[in-house]
């Protein structure tokens, strides 16, 4: 079975450490807030400005002045740092970021990264992603495995306008956990009941296949 | 004193000398920590082929939204600009001229061209479109692309609290791209939901020091709230 998009944020949350600064992106790396393990302290970076997000707020917290990247209305909790968006880049590029977490529409076994713009179709932007890839060292591209008309999106060569260019080193899909090293994909892990087959044939980039691939495990409910 | 009392007396004073063709600089980040009523202005004054820098452009019917309505933009440096049916349009129509720019590096553009630093290089944009054209040095073994800085003709900025002298402090998250707006422009101008008196804010809070600032005027504000997000 295909991880499920709250399995796909478990899994990332296992790549948390206690004491980091992390930035999430939008969609499935938001997500990966709700399964940071108990005991554990991480601040959620917001590149608007926000180092130490919060929950949501209650109808009474409710403040317009106070947003997240995604714009959505939240709290910063006990230990947060507000500061302008030159300050907040500066974390970013500098390398300050301990892990960064965003999706993508391409990644190619060099480790470059398409998420921003599909040719023919509207451009919104980029937002903050170019400077978040460029800028960090650790990152995990979250993404589904292959389109839904079955199209690889792990490639030999990115087919979309980049929005970095080798700077991504780990892939976590719907079907396999990854790294990317020396010009191919190493499967790393496997989805539960996903065989080593089935990701060898949706992935069309070099991919190399370790003896023994594990199955990630998730606890029940 | 008087010299450094920064108050003017009306929004028609504090866009002064605005004129068709001009770069206006714009804080705020979605529509958080806008200057919602200088943009109002802007539309009242009705100037056109502006370039507008700010990270986004409003959405339909509020904030930079409103001066899509005339057309009174040309040109905008943006970082994202999707909320906004009108601004599809005449993105689509050719009929505004949109230049995406990376969010740290359009911050970067602000702050630097604010400090008197004409370019910088940055790996923001390596190897994507936005580096296309655009001068490739390496340092430390890795390629950076040469991002010139920007400055305006105005800049408007939204803060919370300032005093005569244009000490402006931001509230939360409104900060964002104020502060580096406030330095960029020839003529920077600040509205505020309360001036107070000089002396009450302290000196060592102050986000944006008064010589970047030319006009302060208070204001009252809507701040519309684009995603409405709670938890039960």
């Amino acid at each position: 079975m295909a991880l499920t998009r709250e399995q796909m944020a478990m899994r990332v949350a296992r790549e948390l450490e206690d004491g980091f600064y992390v930035n999430l992106g939008i969609g499935i790396p938001t997500l990966v807030a709700n399964y940071i393990p108990d005991g554990m302290d991480v601040m959620l970076q917001s590149e608007n400005g926000l180092l130490g997000m919060g929950r949501f707020p209650t109808e009474e917290e409710l403040d317009a002045d106070m947003i997240n990247a995604g714009k959505q209305t939240v709290t910063a909790r006990p230990g947060a740092a507000i500061f302008s968006s030159a300050e907040s880049f500066a974390m970013i590029r500098g390398g300050h970021v301990d892990l960064t977490v965003l999706g993508a529409f391409e990644v190619d076994q060099n480790g470059n990264i398409a998420s921003w713009m599909v040719p023919g179709k509207l451009i919104k932007g980029m937002g903050g992603a170019m400077d978040l890839v460029a800028g960090a060292e650790n990152i995990i591209c979250t993404m589904t495995h292959a389109s839904k008309h079955g199209e690889s999106k792990l490639l030999e060569a990115c087919t979309l306008p980049l929005t970095g260019a080798g700077c991504i080193n780990r892939v976590l899909t719907d079907l396999a956990y990854m790294e990317i090293k020396d010009g191919t994909f190493i499967l790393k892990e496997r989805a539960p009941g996903v065989s080593v087959e089935e990701i060898i044939e949706k992935t069309a980039g070099k991919l190399v296949v370790p003896d023994n691939v594990p199955e990630m495990t998730f606890a029940e409910g | 004193m008087a010299g450094f009392d920064k108050r003017v007396a009306s929004y028609e004073e504090a866009m002064q000398g605005i004129e068709s063709g001009m770069t206006v600089i714009a804080g705020g980040f979605g529509l958080c920590g806008i200057p919602e009523n200088l943009i109002a202005e802007i539309k009242r004054l009705g100037v056109k082929d502006l370039t507008v820098v700010s990270n986004n452009c409003g959405v339909d019917g509020f904030g930079l939204g409103l001066l899509l309505e005339d057309r009174q933009i040309r040109k905008i440096l943006a970082s994202y600009v999707g909320e906004n049916a009108m601004f599809e349009q005449q993105m689509l129509n050719d009929e505004i001229e949109v230049v995406l720019t990376p969010q740290g590096t359009l911050a970067e553009k602000m702050r630097a061209g604010g400090a008197g630093i004409p370019a910088f290089y940055t790996a923001t944009g390596y190897g994507t479109p936005i580096g296309e054209g655009k001068e490739v040095r390496e340092f430390n073994g890795r390629p950076h692309i040469l991002e010139e800085s920007v400055t305006g003709d105005f800049a408007i900025v939204k803060g919370w609290k300032a005093d005569w002298y244009g000490n402006v402090v931001y509230r939360h998250t409104a900060q964002n791209f104020n502060p580096m707006a406030a330095t960029a422009g020839r003529i920077t101008v600040v509205e505020v939901e309360e001036i107070v008196e000089p002396g009450e804010l302290d000196p060592a809070q102050i986000h944006t020091p008064g010589i970047y600032v030319d006009r302060l005027i208070q204001g009252t504000f809507e701040k519309r709230i684009e995603k409405r997000t709670v938890r039960s």
